[in-house]
């Protein structure tokens, strides 16, 4: 963490900024009142809101500023100090970020040897790995690193030393300028005639515009964060492969393929068994719960269902592992000793152990979605159906389901998106082997488990074996995002129709 | 007019929960007449209307005791299934309610479920007859195959009269059927219903007396629950016994 | 019916349910049993769920424990024998294994069980952890030095399963962990009442162990970094939430900025959470190097996540409150942002808080993001000391620790994985319960 924000001077300064805070509350609503000689009812606003202009004056720049300076310093530090690497001081098998590491891992020692007291700042300022052994003084202040310091990795750990130290106190500098100048301009403007509670009013409506558009934000860090770094595989990886190859196997030296088919291949098709499972089950509990249950079976059933919705995914991904594999490994399996007698699957990870425990999970989301969609459907159109003497069945297959179709439709693509983008369930229950086979009870992957494998142990963000996650997810993103925005799409269309 | 009692209403009462909402009516309805049931609003008209063909069976908490005979059989006895008495007593509902399917699947709706064709040219038959009854033929004959929801209002409610009577029903209910129809669409389902007189016994609710007044033979004014007057339609509104249908004629309750 | 006059004769009788009707009446009965029939496998999975969690992770909150007399040598815990805490701190858990040792040979002595297994093989019926058990009493308890202490003892996984049924004397044919011999000792030792499987506290306080002791593993630390994590989402989702749902329902213009929040946030709420997890991954931790596997990460992740959640039912609630409050407050002169945050606002706060609460159970629930934020894989094993180190030191989560133990192949921790299933739905039961009071205690009908 100390190579992000060095926790005590930041500390500090935040809490100088909300003392700052205070103090221009109290300051600015007392010019405020005296302004108008005690008599509050002279104010343009309430004499509270010419206190909370000014605090937000002094507050919110500055923490803003506060906050953009611990962003972007790391970024800025760690581009100048790359630049001191050359070429020549990256070994053989390493890589500029491996070297990086080792520059702020040095960095963060001598900070902590100072801090210890094993030298003093001044030598470490001016150390240099031919008149000492920096690893054996790191070690003693409980820095332990992997080889040898070259100088080049010192100077340029020195050098990140001294820029952080800089920008760090820059940082203090600018923010309380920037927080007095804000105090000094709330003080400035208050007059009796300033209409404080406007100006707090624009400040707060900017805030909640702000937090509305954090959801742009996320949306944007999530396509760039992704974006980038798939860019950087494909330079790494020919996306030829990566689309139209068919086989995924990673490895270590070098010559990895990684095609997505397989996986979009395991994905697709435990999705298919899921929905097979949830759509009729959710659906004709849908039907059953909205069209013929009393109030008490209603109240009763469908909380009990929805408690389904409400279970971690983590518990549906150990009981298709501890219980529903094994299950269908004793009924498909085993061979004499199973209950079919059959030995047609090996192991309790399988596309159709994750597809049904899915399948299971999913009922409860399918069949909420259709029962709003049932009944949003007028029941006008009930009354027409029986009033010529339809049953009530034949009344739901031939006028309300048609009539619901383009939201069933649009409830089974977000299920369908919700099964795609599933994890726990397959990373436990579907198995690790890549493969394209139409046998349910072998075991597949999908592009979720891949990501999770790929970006979990040791990582190495300059690998394609590792950058390839970055790409799988993308795609997954895009194909649910595709599916939502067309099921959304959809099911207000069909809102809009009945309305 | 014929005098052939078509339905016997006798001692009827019907709850809602704990509301009453008809209290013991009692009434005869003609063949080949158009009755009409007037009254103001939560009158009860349109509940017992429902009652004709067992529609309030399909709300859970509704109960109707007493007895409503046609061509009398007990319409609530326990051998007699809903759908086949609906069958028999088509309705035309409030607001136009055409299915969202096309206008030909509309009126084989009917046909179909109670299979009243053998085959396909049988089926066309039966639409063809039921949307030229319903004095819509001609405006639809080129596009049956247009969605039933694309039509005017008007249409729309001819439509489902036309799905209505495309079951041969004897009986044809019509719940305020001009309620949501502009003067011109009105004053065409208002002459189709002078023309269905012939061949069926139609009971209309209206809150329009002189809709009423236009298209009915026969009129029942209703108050709170109570059958107060029935008898001819001119007399009611004429020379009214009850001082009840007097106010409600001249425009003071309701 | 006397006077009941004539009547028209029936064309088709009501009476008699023509063959159509029987069978469309049938088709009728089919189809109300399709439904029924689906509701009830949604019930009996729901059951079957249940049981097997119930059924399976109870044994996790009982431990076989041996309880021994231990004599604690001077000579070997504190050879100055000044008690001072440094110096008893240098013996190892290798200084208390003879100790236990003794103390076993001594009650099988006593209670004059037969064996012919050497000390060291009767010795291994207890737990690996077992002497850091008795190190860590000795530290806390220095003065007890010299006295004989009856103490209980974890024992192996393979001696807990015994007892528990999990496992059998055939099942141990080929495992290396305990002979036929060894477990003639447990019989021997339960029949004298000094081997007892009882409620195990430390599987809700500990903290998780290594592969090679499930018997020792908790699920206490796991839980502090969920607290953690959901005090993060807690403290940014909720002020967050609620700000943005009050400007785009209060006070956003029709315009395209806010269609295309509208639409960011119902799609937002429908990204798989793995997505989650790699913007985590990619921002958090390579871009701002955050600390690996730190709550902080995780509560900022599963804040992203939560978001969308809080503001759809935030804007619900805010929908509820009529216009008319508004139009009051405006009436007498009250700002917009006054009608908002004086009368919306407090009107609309059982409905956010009870959104909040489902919305940080769904979080606390959440997996996937987790694991690549690298809140697995490691061993949780110390409880953080400050609110710093809670946000910022390694801590694993609730799921993520479930997920871990799943990972093992022993299946002694399988059995805590299934516990810390039914800790965890304890947690999300309590957490929906107070939302469905609170939406029952404070529903408003206008």
């Amino acid at each position: 963490m100390r190579n992000f924000l060095n926790v005590a001077p930041t500390t500090v300064l935040v809490l100088v900024l909300l003392a700052l805070t205070l103090v221009a509350f109290g300051m600015v609503r007392s010019r405020a009142m005296a302004s108008v000689g005690g008599d509050s009812r002279k104010l343009h606003s309430l004499p509270n809101y010419y206190g909370y202009n000014a605090a937000l004056f002094t507050a919110i720049p500055s923490l803003f500023v506060l906050v953009a300076w611990l962003l972007i310093q790391p970024v800025v530090i760690q581009n100048a100090v790359i630049e001191m690497i050359p070429q020549s001081a990256i070994a053989e098998g390493s890589s500029v970020s491996l070297v990086m590491s080792d520059v702020t891992r040095v960095a963060n020692g001598l900070d902590a040897a100072v801090q210890a007291g094993a030298i003093d700042a001044d030598r470490a300022r001016n150390l240099s790995s031919n008149d000492t052994d920096v690893r054996a003084l790191l070690a003693e202040s409980g820095v332990a690193l992997g080889s040898d310091v070259s100088p080049e990795v010192l100077a340029a750990a020195q050098r990140y030393r001294s820029m952080q130290g800089t920008g760090r106190l820059l940082m203090i500098a600018i923010v309380s300028t920037i927080a007095l100048a804000g105090l000094l301009f709330a003080f400035r403007v208050t007059t009796e005639k300033f209409r404080a509670r406007n100006m707090v009013e624009r400040f707060l409506l900017s805030m909640l515009i702000a937090a509305a558009s954090l959801a742009i934000l996320t949306t944007v860090g999530i396509v760039l964060s992704m974006l980038f770094e798939t860019i950087n595989f494909f330079k790494l990886h020919p996306w030829q492969d990566f689309f139209l190859g068919t086989t995924w196997a990673p490895n270590f030296r070098g010559d990895s393929e990684l095609s997505i088919l397989p996986l979009l291949w395991g994905t697709l098709y435990i999705s298919l068994i899921a929905l097979l499972v949830a759509v009729p089950i959710g659906l004709f509990a849908a039907i059953y719960l909205s069209e013929y249950a009393n109030g008490k079976v209603r109240a009763f059933a469908k909380p009990l269902l929805e408690i389904l919705a409400g279970i971690p995914t983590i518990v549906y991904g150990l009981f298709a592992l501890l219980t529903v594999g094994p299950f269908l490994v004793n009924l498909f399996g085993r061979g004499e000793n199973g209950i079919l007698g059959v030995d047609w699957m090996s192991g309790a990870t399988s596309v159709l152990t994750a597809g049904l425990v899915m399948g299971i999970m999913l009922i409860p989301f399918v069949s909420s979605l259709s029962d709003d969609i049932i009944n949003a459907v007028p029941q006008s159109l009930r009354d027409g159906s029986f009033g010529l003497g339809a049953t009530h069945s034949e009344t739901i297959r031939q006028v309300v389901l048609p009539a619901a179709l383009p939201g069933i439709v649009g409830a089974v693509l977000l299920a369908a998106s919700r099964a795609i983008g599933e994890t726990m369930i397959v990373v436990l229950g579907a198995g690790a082997i890549a493969r394209i086979s139409a046998n349910p009870l072998e075991a597949m992957t999908t592009i979720t488990t891949r990501i999770v494998s790929q970006l979990t142990g040791d990582t190495d963000f300059a690998s394609p074996e590792t950058l390839v996650a970055f790409a799988l997810g993308l795609t997954l993103f895009v194909l649910t995002l595709g599916l939502n925005v067309l099921a959304l799409y959809i099911v207000r269309k069909y809102r809009e129709q009945y309305e | 007019m014929s005098n052939k009692i078509k339905i016997a209403a006798r001692n009827v009462q019907v709850y809602y929960g704990d509301n009453h909402a008809i209290k013991d009516v009692s009434v005869d309805i003609l063949d080949k007449t158009v009755t009409a049931f007037i009254g103001p609003s939560g009158c009860g008209k349109s509940t017992f209307l429902r009652c004709i063909n067992r529609m309030n069976d399909t709300i859970a908490i509704s109960s109707v005791q007493g007895d409503i005979l046609i061509d009398g059989e007990d319409i609530y006895d326990s051998n007699v299934d809903p759908v086949q008495l609906r069958a028999k007593v088509g309705m035309v509902f409030q607001k136009p309610n055409p299915f969202p399917k096309s206008i030909y699947d509309n009126v084989a709706y009917g046909p179909r479920i109670h299979g009243l064709a053998r085959n396909k040219a049988d089926l066309d038959e039966i639409v063809e007859r039921a949307l030229k009854r319903a004095a819509i033929w001609n405006e639809v004959k080129d596009r049956l195959l247009a969605p039933g929801t694309g039509l005017s209002g008007g249409q729309q409610q001819r439509l489902c009269i036309a799905r209505a009577i495309a079951t041969e029903p004897e009986v044809l209910l019509m719940d305020e059927p001009c309620s949501a129809l502009d003067p011109i669409a009105t004053a065409q389902v208002e002459e189709l219903i002078d023309e269905l007189r012939q061949d069926y016994s139609v009971v209309i609710v209206t809150h329009s007396m002189q809709q009423a007044a236009r298209v009915s033979q026969k009129t029942a004014f209703f108050h709170l629950g109570h059958l107060v007057e029935y008898g001819e339609t001119d007399k009611i509104f004429t020379s009214p016994e009850d001082p009840r249908t007097e106010s409600y004629i001249t425009g003071r309750i309701g | 019916m006397t006077d009941l006059p004539d009547h028209t004769q029936p064309q088709r009788s009501l009476l008699q349910q023509d063959a159509r009707t029987v069978k469309r009446n049938r088709a009728e009965k089919r189809f109300k049993m399709y439904g029924i029939v689906a509701i009830a496998i949604g019930l009996l999975m729901l059951a079957i769920l249940l049981v097997t969690i119930v059924g399976r992770g109870t044994g996790a909150f009982q431990q076989t424990f041996l309880t021994l007399d231990v004599q604690l040598l001077e000579a070997k815990l504190d050879k100055k024998g000044d008690r001072n805490i440094e110096d008893i701190k240098k013996v190892s858990t290798f200084g208390y294994a003879p100790l236990m040792s003794a103390a076993l040979e001594a009650k099988v002595a006593t209670l004059g069980i037969q064996t012919e297994l050497k000390p060291k093989a009767m010795a291994d019926i207890l737990s690996k952890d077992a002497a850091a058990q008795l190190r860590d009493f000795v530290l806390a308890n220095p003065d007890l030095i010299g006295t004989s202490v009856e103490f209980k003892f974890l024992t192996n996984s393979r001696v807990d399963g015994y007892m528990k049924g999990r496992v059998s004397r055939e099942s141990i044919a080929n495992d290396k962990n305990i002979n036929a011999a060894q477990l003639d000792l447990v019989d021997a030792l339960h029949a004298a009442g000094a081997l007892q499987t009882q409620f195990n506290l430390s599987f809700i306080t500990g903290a998780d162990a290594s592969d090679a002791r499930p018997e020792a593993a908790g699920m206490g630390v796991a839980m502090i970094g969920s607290l953690f994590m959901m005090l993060v989402v807690l403290i940014l989702a909720l002020p967050i939430g609620v700000a943005a749902s009050i400007y785009l329902e209060e006070f956003a213009p029709k315009n395209l900025l806010t269609d295309i929040i509208e639409v960011n946030i119902a799609n937002l709420a429908a990204v798989p959470s793995i997505v989650f997890g790699i913007l985590g991954l990619a921002v958090f931790i390579n871009y701002m190097h955050l600390p690996n596997s730190a709550p902080l990460v995780g509560g900022l992740v599963l804040t992203l996540m939560t978001l969308p959640t809080i503001i759809i039912s935030t804007r619900a609630s805010l929908k509820s409150v009529p216009p008319s409050i508004r139009d009051a407050a405006l009436g007498v002169g009250a700002s917009k942002m006054q009608s908002v945050f004086h009368h919306v606002l407090p009107l609309a706060a059982p409905g956010i808080l009870t959104g909040t609460i489902i919305g940080l159970a769904q979080a606390l629930g959440e997996t996937a993001p987790l694991l690549l934020i690298g809140m697995v894989g490691f061993i949780a094993s110390n409880p953080p000391d400050s609110i710093a180190s809670g946000l910022l030191a390694p801590n694993s989560a609730m799921p993520a620790q479930i997920y871990e133990w799943a990972k093992r192949a022993d299946p002694a921790f399988y059995e805590r994985a299934w516990g810390g299933i039914i800790i965890l739905l304890v947690f999300l039961v309590t957490m929906n319960a107070i939302a469905v009071l609170l939406r029952r205690r404070f529903e408003r009908r206008w």
